[in-house]
């Protein structure tokens, strides 16, 4: 967090100062670990291991928040009897179907609902991975019906509960040391200090950086991390929660209002040409009939939606222009549209504020499918390598582009900085702060509302009196933006009366007959009262500790998701302490500190009539109000594509056996079987050996992620000047590296060149009683800009986590020798000769179902 | 207005450079027990100083890449590696590395080298640095380490394994001394006291002939190559002015580098001390504070966790002009007795 997040962690400094206790967990020490208290080492890839021995640790000792966790999770909610866990099925959960590399989940469900109709939607669970769609209306929960058998005395063997118990029970401090190599006292210390420091009287919060989420596994680490908040009651109270640190300004923004395939603006799902053939089946889709919750109201956040697109031209008789939408037919994921580029698929490409010719994972592949298309448009501050590889990208020396018959047109358009624009950031607590244009972007550099606006108009111009069918989505588009008022759009996303135009006060008010049009139901009230709510600057020694007229939060300005679990079932603080929000009893209302997460008005103990739906479903003491069944999930009986709890399994590539189960690795996991993307072999694959070291990357405090806004600027670059790779003295010795002089890394994908930082900061550790070297690198460098050097993403090969397509590239395994990489052709033939050693034919893949252990 | 302390000793150094009425003498307190080696301090300084960069060269002592403070560099954060625990209180990590199969630190050569105590060779980048033996034997065990390069592959010396661990970091600054050796000797007045108490060089009148460089105890004002004028850190005389804090000061988010009235810095930094003696962090001591030391005290002063030498921070600064009441005594005394020989040859002749 110093490392990547230094400003964030002023509040850490702070923490400390006023006595609080900093317990560092990395495979490295960085300049985190020199200010905590305690450091943890532990293998790169293997959290769920270290987690769920956090979690065999509370229920072992019952050291759950045993109030919280009846009565606003799923704990006492019964699981089918037809539900099998790993531990049965040594790695696999019931249902695996070796066909399509998925699950039939049908067994997760709770009981009695095996055959909801409300479960068969996610029974083409292989279509979900393919689209990213498990998971897509992130805070909804996929179906679940409102009424379900429940244990509340935890007893019943199959109620959630138990059901955890059983699966973490093998994950004991033994077990997380062999499996992490963390000595078991200081992975006790961890356990120790996270549960003290939760409960009735305190609250603990997890903070992660998303490379936490860049793992074949990455949405059930993060699961992981939720299941311990919630046992320990840490969910919806200050002080708690689950904070994403981002890693650029605005990301949650950018799936907020997504800049995503998978999603339109308020996670509403982009539809699919099959599952979502007619307005009613895409609506049905995400409000689930008979479900509790406030997405049953989803049909009017649809077409307040559809009405902001097309205006006038969306009406009842055309389903408010749902035929103008554009369907998923498939995975049009960033790395699937890559490939398809090397393939000549795709001919076109727009590329704003990402360098993936060094960010994304298997650089050259990036390289290559941008150097195969006809037009390629960037729009950055810099000329950054994603608009120059044609002339100055690796594959140049090694002849594998060459400049004059490169056919791609790149077009560079400048782009103008966060200062020289106006607009609003959201940031991890879902803040959105607005920030002013402080000077007007120099030369032809321009915002990309000034970009889009200009855009549309002119393809709008070029397509006019167009009769084609495919043409009437743009053309029927209420595309009338001045261009250069930030103000204007942020209106338009906080939604409006259609026939006055006034600004709607919040989503609740709006409606499906399409008397609204709203950009993005979630972030209604944004500009209530017609006031740019966002723009709210109230100091916070003016205001309650909260700050709530600071910006503004979604959804309604709440600044503490689910804050109705701060009360307890009655609606009283759990403490004094930790008061938030409760039910005032003389008034009829929910108050407190922050805007309430709950009904104003529905007392504690509301519960709903017989047959209910929807919001009316939600009982008075059903804190999670937009899940399906109003509880916080500890087990997922549906949605998530590789299991209902997390459970451990190996990197892709890694050096070591899953020392518990036959499985290896994520059996449900997103490959490309390509010969261009070949996987490292991995145990019990023969010849791992040839790549015998673990690897990690991430960012210096230094530079910003792809290096496009740091190498190019003289102050930052002398302050990390060079590509280097950090190894243990152990493993400088074992690989004879000298300190300062250069080594290169290789894997099946590629070899890179770095000087050689040796330090006492990283260390190898006993797994499963072998010793595992480690190194690390950071991944800033690239061919253009002040300073340049090898990109550490060359490395890594593409594989995704299922539920959400992201790429594993924060472990993998490598060879590390002394001295340079070759240049020009010998280098593809270095690679080449690793790929023969560890037995990689072009058409050799690792099975996703792990065969028995080969002789 | 030169008074008894003119040259050594406790003074409050604007009035006595003829500011009858001067504000309240202004300061920095650089604490690096919360430092986090973010080096915004330097991006910023530069920002606001409009300094040009210090070349691109990877140096090798961890994670500095600056060097020191040079003509180009007027922030410098160093960072030590240290195979060594304190009390385990959140600025060293008893047992980091305890129970992993980890082995001997780096070879004393590269601990040395991380140990950030090594000194650049000045505005040419790229100069081997040299090697402070005392700083090497500070950071490693026996064998004593003198200063010769090592020829042993790192991990390869039979010691005991690691364990223990804590890295240091800390941004150093010019020191702003109450005696500034560097203001003293300069013939041409480019250097000045302000009326906050800091010493700033004025470039327009700077000729480069070099005087102060030596004439600093700390080895901080330094000339630039092109045409050798003196440049270091002004205490961002430009902003203080108008009642702004210093851009590495405003930069700083953990409120290591603290700006205000030196008396008051002071208090707060013994208020420190105090607390982190209280939990147990005893190694923590105040460094340039003292009004009693060989500058007078310094104008930006420190809150460290080890030996100023571990810092690459001279262990007891005294500025060249000490000695000058005692020279000036000694050169007319001389000078009398001079006069006292001619005046006596030439009573003898005449009897």
């Amino acid at each position: 967090m110093a490392e990547a997040h230094p400003v964030g962690f002023q509040y850490v400094v702070e923490a400390k100062n006023r006595g609080a206790k900093v317990i560092h967990v990395d495979p490295r020490f960085t300049r985190t670990s020199a200010l905590a208290h305690s450091y943890v080492p532990m293998r790169a890839g293997a959290d769920i291991a270290f987690l769920g021995g956090v979690i065999n640790y509370i229920l072992g000792n019952e050291k759950d928040f045993r109030e919280y966790v009846v009565a606003y999770t799923n704990a006492s909610t019964i699981v089918s009897e037809d539900f099998q866990d790993t531990e049965d099925l040594d790695g696999l959960f019931s249902g695996y179907d070796p066909e399509t590399g998925a699950y039939h989940q049908g067994s997760w469900a709770y009981e009695g609902q095996q055959e909801d109709d409300s479960v068969r939607d996610h029974v083409e669970s292989h279509i979900d991975r393919e689209t990213a769609s498990g998971l897509e209306q992130e805070s909804h929960g996929p179906p679940v019906p409102a009424d379900v058998p429940r244990d509340p005395t935890l007893q019943h063997p199959r109620c959630v509960y138990q059901v955890l118990k059983r699966h973490y029970a093998r994950y004991t401090p033994e077990v997380v040391e062999r499996v992490c190599g963390v000595p078991q006292d200081k992975f006790l210390e961890v356990c120790e200090a996270w549960t003290s420091n939760s409960g009735r009287e305190r609250t603990t919060a997890l903070v992660y950086s998303v490379g936490w989420t860049q793992h074949s596994v990455g949405v059930q680490y993060i699961r992981t991390g939720a299941i311990i908040q919630l046992l320990l009651g840490n969910m919806g109270r200050p002080g708690g929660g689950v904070m994403a640190l981002r890693g650029h300004a605005s990301i949650q923004g950018s799936t907020d209002i997504p800049t995503l395939f998978n999603l339109l603006p308020g996670y509403l799902p982009m539809p699919h040409h099959e599952k979502h053939a007619t307005f009613q089946q895409w609506v049905d889709s995400i409000r689930h009939p008979a479900q509790k919750g406030f997405w049953a109201d989803a049909e009017a956040y649809a077409v307040s939606l559809l009405k902001a697109y097309w205006g006038d031209a969306a009406t009842r008789e055309n389903n408010w222009g749902y035929d103008l939408l554009p369907r998923l037919t498939g995975d049009h994921g960033t790395y699937q549209q890559v490939l398809s580029m090397i393939d000549g698929k795709i001919k076109g490409y727009f590329l704003l504020g990402q360098n993936p010719a060094v960010g994304s994972a298997h650089g050259r592949a990036q390289r290559l499918g941008m150097a195969n298309l006809d037009w390629l448009v960037v729009r950055d501050l810099f000329m950054i390598e994603s608009a120059t590889f044609w002339k100055d990208g690796p594959e140049i020396a090694t002849g594998e582009i060459v400049p004059e018959q490169c056919r791609t047109e790149v077009f560079f358009m400048p782009a103008a900085s966060h200062a020289e624009k106006e607009g609003t950031f959201t940031q991890t607590q879902r803040l959105l702060q607005w920030r002013e244009k402080a000077l007007d972007p120099p030369g032809d550099c321009r915002s990309e509302l000034w970009f889009f606006t200009r855009l549309g108009q002119l393809m709008r111009e070029k397509l006019a009196g167009s009769t084609l069918p495919r043409d009437r989505a743009l053309l029927d588009l209420t595309w009338d933006y001045s261009g250069d008022d930030g103000e204007e759009v942020l209106r338009e996303i906080n939604g409006y009366d259609v026939a006055t135009g006034a600004p709607v006060p919040n989503f609740t008010a709006l409606k499906a007959d399409g008397s609204t049009a709203c950009g993005c139901w979630i972030y209604s009230g944004v500009f209530k009262d017609g006031v740019n709510q966002a723009a709210r600057r109230k100091p916070g020694s003016e205001q309650n500790w909260v700050a709530g007229e600071w910006g503004w939060a979604w959804p309604s300005d709440r600044r503490t998701l689910y804050n109705r679990a701060s009360a307890d079932p009655e609606g009283r603080p759990w403490s004094e302490r930790k008061k938030y929000v409760w039910w005032d009893a003389g008034a009829g209302e929910w108050t407190g500190y922050d805007v309430p997460d709950f009904e104003r008005n529905k007392a504690p103990g509301y519960r709903p009539p017989e047959g209910a739906s929807g919001v009316e479903a939600i009982a008075g003491d059903d804190a999670f109000i937009m899940q399906g069944d109003g509880k916080g999930w500890l087990y997922a009986p549906s949605g998530l594509i590789d299991g209902p709890m997390p459970t451990h399994y190996e990197p892709v590539e890694s050096p070591v056996r899953n020392p518990l189960y036959t499985q290896q690795s994520n059996p449900t996991r997103k490959v490309y079987e390509r010969p261009d993307n070949p996987t490292n072999p991995s145990p019990p694959e023969r010849h791992g050996e040839v790549f015998p070291y673990v690897f990690s990357t991430s960012r210096l405090t230094e530079h910003h992620t792809a290096g496009g806004m740091s190498r190019q600027l003289a102050y930052l670059s002398e302050l990390q000047p060079e590509m280097f790779v950090e190894v243990s003295p152990e493993l400088a010795a074992e690989r004879g590296l000298e300190h300062l002089g250069w080594a290169h890394v290789v894997t099946a994908r590629a070899a890179i060149e770095a000087r050689v930082l040796v330090t006492d900061r990283l260390t190898p550790l006993r797994v499963d009683g072998r010793v595992i070297h480690q190194i690390w690198m950071p991944y800033h460098w690239g061919s253009s800009g002040l300073v340049t050097g090898d990109s550490a993403n060359d490395l890594l090969g593409i594989t995704l986590d299922p539920n959400v397509l992201i790429q594993e590239s924060k472990v993998g395994t490598c060879d590390i020798q002394p001295g340079r990489r070759p240049v020009g052709p010998a280098l593809l033939d270095l690679v080449r000769a690793y790929r023969d050693r560890a037995g990689l034919s072009p058409d050799r893949h690792t099975p996703l179902l792990t065969e028995d252990e080969q002789a | 207005m030169v008074s008894k302390n003119s040259f050594y000793g406790p003074l409050d150094p604007a009035p006595d450079a003829g500011y009858p009425d001067a504000p309240p003498r202004m300061g920095f307190f650089t604490d690096t027990s919360v430092c986090i080696g973010c080096k915004a301090c330097e991006v910023a300084c530069k920002e606001w100083n409009a300094v040009p960069d210090d070349g691109f060269n990877l140096l090798g002592q961890s994670y500095d890449n600056t060097g020191g403070l040079t003509a180009n560099s007027w922030r410098h954060v160093a960072f030590i590696e240290q195979p060594v625990a304190g009390g385990g209180h959140g600025t060293d990590v008893p047992g980091a590395f305890a129970g992993v199969p980890a082995g001997p630190p780096v070879s004393p050569h590269t601990a040395v080298v991380a140990a950030g105590t090594a000194r650049d060779g000045g505005t040419a980048p790229g100069v081997p640095p040299a090697v402070d033996v005392f700083a090497a034997a500070a950071t490693t065990a026996e064998p004593q380490f003198l200063g010769m390069p090592g020829r042993d592959l790192p991990g390869r010396t039979p010691d005991a394994p690691r364990s223990d661990f804590r890295w240091l970091m800390m941004s150093n600054v010019c020191k702003h001394c109450t005696h500034a050796g560097c203001l003293d000797v300069c013939p041409t007045g480019a250097l000045f006291r302000t009326e906050y108490g800091t010493v700033v060089v004025q470039e327009d009148i700077c000729n480069g002939c070099g005087y102060c460089i030596p004439a600093c105890p700390y080895g901080v004002i330094d000339q630039r190559k092109d045409d050798g004028r003196a440049w270091k850190c002004t205490m961002c005389y430009d902003r203080i002015g108008d009642g702004l804090t210093p851009a590495c000061a405003k930069a700083c988010p953990t409120q290591s580098i603290q700006y205000g009235e030196l008396e008051e810095l002071r208090g707060r930094a013994r208020h420190r001390v105090e607390k982190l003696h209280e939990q147990g962090v005893t190694e923590a001591r105040l460094y340039g504070h003292d009004p009693e030391d060989g500058v007078g005290g310094d104008g930006a002063f420190f809150l460290l966790l080890d030996e100023p030498e571990v810092y690459g921070l001279p262990p007891d600064p005294i500025v060249p002009t000490r000695d000058l009441p005692k020279m000036w005594k000694r050169a007319g005394l001389a000078g009398l007795a001079m006069a006292a020989a001619v005046v006596v040859s030439f009573l003898g002749g005449r009897s």
